[in-house]
């Protein structure tokens, strides 16, 4: 163990090159089919799945709030961007439109986070709960109460946009951006409000700031996510994007463990995987999860990683903070 | 000069009038002590100067500015930093983090400069850390840096508590039992501490205390609280002999 972690630690150039190494592998896949289209499908459910948990652990794992509507978020980036490649953005320039669709499909969705943050945030604890449930519903009733996008009967119409080096980028981008907000005097900002909320205002954090801020972030990769999501499947319908959806990622949060950018990444691999590899198991997978679920939170509660990081995502200044500055102290004395 | 003017302050929870008609004014480098028996009011007057409770009356000027309506952390920013009774630090995080977060006001960046790590981020970042450990270094518990707060010992966690209060960069530091659950050779040390820290960061600071010695010791004056009213005030052998003072620690005395 003690020599992977001097590997990361030391070899910080093998990030960068092991991602752009897949990245040309995950173009390599789609244009030569080196992989079986099926399972090209679920590496893109995984990505998609990343991003969504990745984002909500940044609201229930980071600043220890609960937020159960991830999924609603997840259903304006879908709609916005489906609506743009369908109805406005030609056609013919998919390369270029499906880009700004799907960044458009987040930040109306953060803008939509934003709206529910502000009232939201002035109470605390449970209430956030509450409103994000609320949330969840109103989402869901508005899209199939507008006919124009097609009501309770679903969209469709949407190309299949959604390759894996799309997904592969997109999933990169949301772990690289939320780690980073992490590592900053916002992120810990959020982990503070997590420890202990009127100590963290009492030492100059402006919580309401920082909890919108964090809010609207997560609303913006679930919407990003859901409009990846709308992409690939082709077909979108309010119920897609139900209390099921929010849970769902809820489990895979709880499941890799709260607080760790590596612990989303491993539950939504995990649970994504798992549940395709127990197809054949036919219903009784939908007794096996839960029971995997149960045994996990009586042995493991704070999920798989819990609170614990892999080296390679701190930043290597926090990293090396004290070991750096002592360093510098013996040098100078 | 004075840097702090309490005036007519009274705050009451539903009937119970926890502080009443409160006055005080600090100059600028005092260390004045607020002492009183458990319930008197002593906290409330804390949590009303930095902010968590809004007075039902009252003014505190800070150096002229009014801080009444002013939300904790803007008045954390304007110069204020206290240590609770109960420790409350940020337990799961590094003594490290919980400096740097106590950093919050001084960082100039933006969110966007945070989400991509450009522009000023780099830079200030090196700083906080820089600042943070000298900080550390200064209260002499650098060596427990990388340690989660929770798994440091008692007396560290009230130092690491100093260290997070001065790291907000404050002209009033308000100390809220620093030596509850110490023994007599700490309280030996936090004294030292408190004094030199004074002098150190050119700080006013007002004292909660239980521990008899160290406010008589240490404070060039007092304030004595019981059930919300200031029964006196002045300097600590006066109070020594002050019959009211005398009467609400130990009871009526047979005269």
């Amino acid at each position: 163990m003690f020599c992977i972690n001097t590997l990361m630690v030391r070899n910080r150039w093998l990030a960068p090159c092991v991602l752009g190494l897949l990245f040309l592998f995950s173009i390599a896949v789609q244009r030569f089919e080196l992989l079986d289209p099926y399972v090209q499908l679920i590496l893109i459910y995984v990505g998609i799945n990343i991003i969504l948990t990745a984002s909500l652990n940044l609201v229930n794992g980071y600043m220890g709030e609960f937020s159960v509507g991830h999924a609603g978020f997840m259903a304006v980036g879908a709609y916005t961007a489906s609506l743009m490649t369908v109805r406005l953005l030609p056609p013919q320039m998919a390369g270029l439109s499906f880009p700004i669709a799907v960044i458009c499909g987040g930040f109306v969705a953060a803008v939509v986070g934003l709206v529910v943050a502000f009232p939201s945030f002035k109470t605390r604890g449970d209430y956030l709960a509450i409103v994000t449930l609320s949330f969840g519903m109103i989402v869901k009733s508005v899209i199939e109460n507008i006919n124009a996008i097609g009501g309770p009967r679903g969209f469709l119409g949407m190309e299949k946009l959604t390759t894996l080096p799309w997904v592969f980028v997109w999933t990169v981008l949301s772990v690289w951006v939320i780690r980073n907000l992490v590592y900053s005097k916002f992120g810990r900002g959020v982990l503070s409000i997590r420890e202990d909320e009127i100590a963290s205002n009492l030492m100059g954090v402006d919580t309401r700031h920082v909890k919108v801020l964090a809010f609207v972030v997560s609303s913006f990769f679930a919407g990003v996510a859901g409009a990846l999501y709308a992409h690939v499947l082709q077909f979108i319908t309010p119920r897609a994007f139900d209390i099921i959806k929010s849970t769902d990622i809820l489990i895979m949060v709880y499941l890799g463990g709260i607080g760790s950018l590596a612990g989303s990444i491993i539950g939504a691999t995990v649970y994504t995987v798992l549940l395709e590899v127990l197809r054949p198991m036919g219903v009784w997978r939908m007794v096996f999860m839960p029971l995997v679920l149960v045994l996990l939170m009586l042995y493991r509660p704070k999920g798989i990683m819990g609170l614990k990081e892999f080296p390679w995502f701190v930043p290597i200044r926090d990293l090396l903070a004290v070991r750096s500055w002592r360093e510098k102290k013996q040098a100078t004395r | 000069m004075s840097i702090l003017a309490i005036q007519g302050l009274t705050h009451k929870f539903g009937g119970l009038t926890a502080v009443s008609d409160l006055n005080l004014t600090l100059n600028a480098h005092e260390l004045v002590g607020v002492i009183g028996p458990n319930g008197a009011g002593k906290t409330t007057v804390f949590n009303i100067i930095s902010g968590v409770y809004r007075p039902s009356r009252g003014s505190i000027l800070l150096e002229g500015v009014e801080l009444v309506g002013k939300s904790p952390s803007q008045i954390t920013n304007l110069g204020i930093a206290r240590t609770f009774q109960n420790i409350r630090l940020f337990r799961e995080l590094s003594v490290l983090d919980n400096v740097r977060i106590a950093h919050y006001g001084q960082v100039r960046y933006n969110a966007l400069e945070a989400l991509f790590h450009v522009g000023r981020f780099k830079k200030e970042e090196a700083r906080i850390i820089e600042h943070s450990m000298e900080l550390l270094a200064l209260l002499r518990i650098d060596a427990a840096a990388d340690v989660q707060a929770k798994n440091l010992p008692y007396g560290l966690q009230r130092r690491v508590e100093i260290a997070r209060a001065l790291a907000t960069r404050p002209r009033l530091l308000l100390l809220d039992e620093p030596a509850a659950g110490m023994n007599p050779n700490e309280i030996d040390q936090l004294m030292d501490l408190i004094h030199w820290i004074r002098d150190e960061f050119n700080l006013t600071t007002l004292l909660i205390e239980h521990q008899m010695a160290l406010v008589m010791s240490i404070c060039e004056r007092l304030l004595v609280l019981d059930f919300g009213e200031t029964i006196a005030e002045g300097r600590p052998e006066e109070i020594q002999s002050d019959q009211r003072v005398l009467e609400a620690y130990l009871g009526d005395t047979v005269t």
